[in-house]
């Protein structure tokens, strides 16, 4: 067990195993996502209520789920980091961050779009949305902490310390729905209760989430490769690396 | 025991002292509270109406950036001539110096800030009662503010251009303040009791005060080295 994981922090062996892990991450990515598109967009029934306008959720809900998880994934990272001085897992969050980010805007961009229709608005200042907003500018923080220091391990550190702190927002997110009432309807997926979906629309979802997922471990497992090369620019290893490797 | 509390009561004397001897410091926030709450009025119209409305949120606002720029200060000199790397290498736990240092900087620049509010309310029509809401919950939100602040003042004090950067970190961690204090003002300008939010204010300090001065702490040995 402890031989893996150091093995997986030596920045020649990751490389490796990382190359060799992108096509099963993004194969799939690609498949679950076609297949979710074409089934939210064109298989699940319009919602009695919302009409095709609820197609959206096939984007917004994954998204919003992979903002919270890209960072508490970062945060993680960044603690691993701190406490082991563990070099790849530095180069992990700040892999993470700027992904995370993405889908952060993704998230609040498809929810305008998805509230105009239906609420009237693009945009209400009420608790989910406020501290989704908060949250990417909390990834701003640190990805800006970051690259606002000279010396790149100090950063690091000083950025991991940011993303741990930042973590109080998480539960705020995940809660706001209930703990204020106002527009945005409460949350559709829970493991306690029954879904508030039928199946046929839940299905979709579901491969979307799947396939959003697997695509952000494609895309971050890609950058955590550029990340290496650019960490370990003066190491000798690197030397036998090339474009095609 | 007894030296910890000495170092404790040592470093928040001289810090109070270092601050007063430069007051041109502590009154340049100040000052600017004051001015961006003239701005207000004459960018809008001055009615009663419009400023009683906007005015809580106003408060709030130039409350929050005011503090943001007397936190610059914070470690600022410490880094600069040395004695931080003292208190880091010193037997004392940071993170009780750490806490004594965001306090001492409340005291000299929240809590004039707070002092001040119930002067400058006047030139927005609150009501009386609501005037006294609004200064308490000032005085329940702003030594969170310093200690949210000195973690950020921490994690940038070894930067050269540290400004901008301090702000992005500062604000969005400070939006549950405006929130829960721009609220308990507006219910009591409506006449209700604005017992739940100054109650929530009092929680986040109490979260503040125990937490923060260990990732300040933190942020200060990354710092340092």
């Amino acid at each position: 067990m402890w031989l893996w994981f150091h093995k997986l922090g030596s920045p020649p062996h990751f490389y490796r195993t990382a190359g060799r892990l992108i096509p099963w991450f993004a194969i799939p990515a690609a498949l679950l996502l076609v297949a979710g598109t074409l089934g939210g967009l064109v298989i699940a029934p319009a919602d009695y209520e919302q009409g095709d306008g609820f197609r959206i959720i096939y984007v917004h809900v994954p998204s919003a789920y992979l903002a919270m998880f890209g960072y508490v994934a970062m945060a993680i990272a960044a603690a691993v980091g701190l406490i082991w001085r563990m070099k790849l897992a530095f180069a992990f969050a700040a892999a993470c961050a700027p992904v995370g980010a993405a889908f952060t805007f993704l998230c609040l961009a498809t929810g305008s779009l998805w509230g105009k229709p239906m609420w009237g608005v693009w945009w209400d200042w009420d608790g989910r949305m406020t501290s989704m907003l908060v949250l990417l500018f909390l990834y701003l923080g640190v990805i800006a902490l970051r690259g606002a220091f000279d010396d790149a391990a100090k950063g690091d550190r000083a950025a991991a310390l940011l993303a741990i702190v930042g973590v109080v927002n998480i539960p705020i997110i995940k809660f706001s729905v209930d703990w204020w009432n106002t527009l945005h309807q409460p949350a559709t997926l829970s493991k306690l209760s029954a879904p508030s979906m039928t199946m046929d629309m839940l299905g979709w979802l579901l491969v979307m989430i799947v396939g959003h997922m697997l695509f952000f471990a494609a895309v971050v497992t890609l950058r955590l490769r550029g990340e290496v090369l650019l960490r370990e620019r003066g190491a000798r290893w690197i030397r036998g690396v090339d474009g095609r490797a | 025991m007894s030296g910890m509390l000495a170092a404790a009561l040592a470093l928040a004397r001289r810090d109070l002292r270092a601050a007063l001897r430069r007051w041109g410091e502590l009154a340049l926030p100040l000052c600017f509270f004051v001015i961006v709450l003239t701005l207000f009025p004459l960018g809008l119209a001055p009615e009663r109406d419009t400023l009683a409305a906007v005015g809580p949120g106003v408060l709030w606002v130039a409350a929050l950036l005011a503090s943001l720029l007397a936190l610059e200060s914070l470690f600022r000199s410490d880094m600069d001539d040395g004695s931080m790397e003292q208190l880091v290498l010193s037997p004392q736990p940071l993170a009780l110096m750490a806490l004594v240092k965001a306090l001492t900087h409340w005291l000299m620049s929240g809590l004039p800030l707070v002092l001040l509010t119930p002067l400058v309310a006047q030139a927005f029509y609150l009501p009386g009662n609501a005037i006294w809401v609004l200064a308490l919950a000032l005085f329940l939100a702003t030594p969170t503010l310093s200690l949210i602040g000195a973690v950020a003042a921490a994690l940038t004090a070894s930067l050269r251009r540290g400004a901008g950067v301090l702000g992005i970190l500062v604000l969005p961690l400070a939006v549950p303040l405006l929130v829960f204090g721009a609220r308990a003002t507006d219910l009591a300008i409506q006449g209700q009791s604005a017992a739940g939010p100054l109650y929530l204010l009092a929680a986040l300090f109490a979260l503040a005060v125990t937490l923060a001065p260990l990732a300040i702490a933190a942020a200060l040995r990354i710092s340092v080295d």
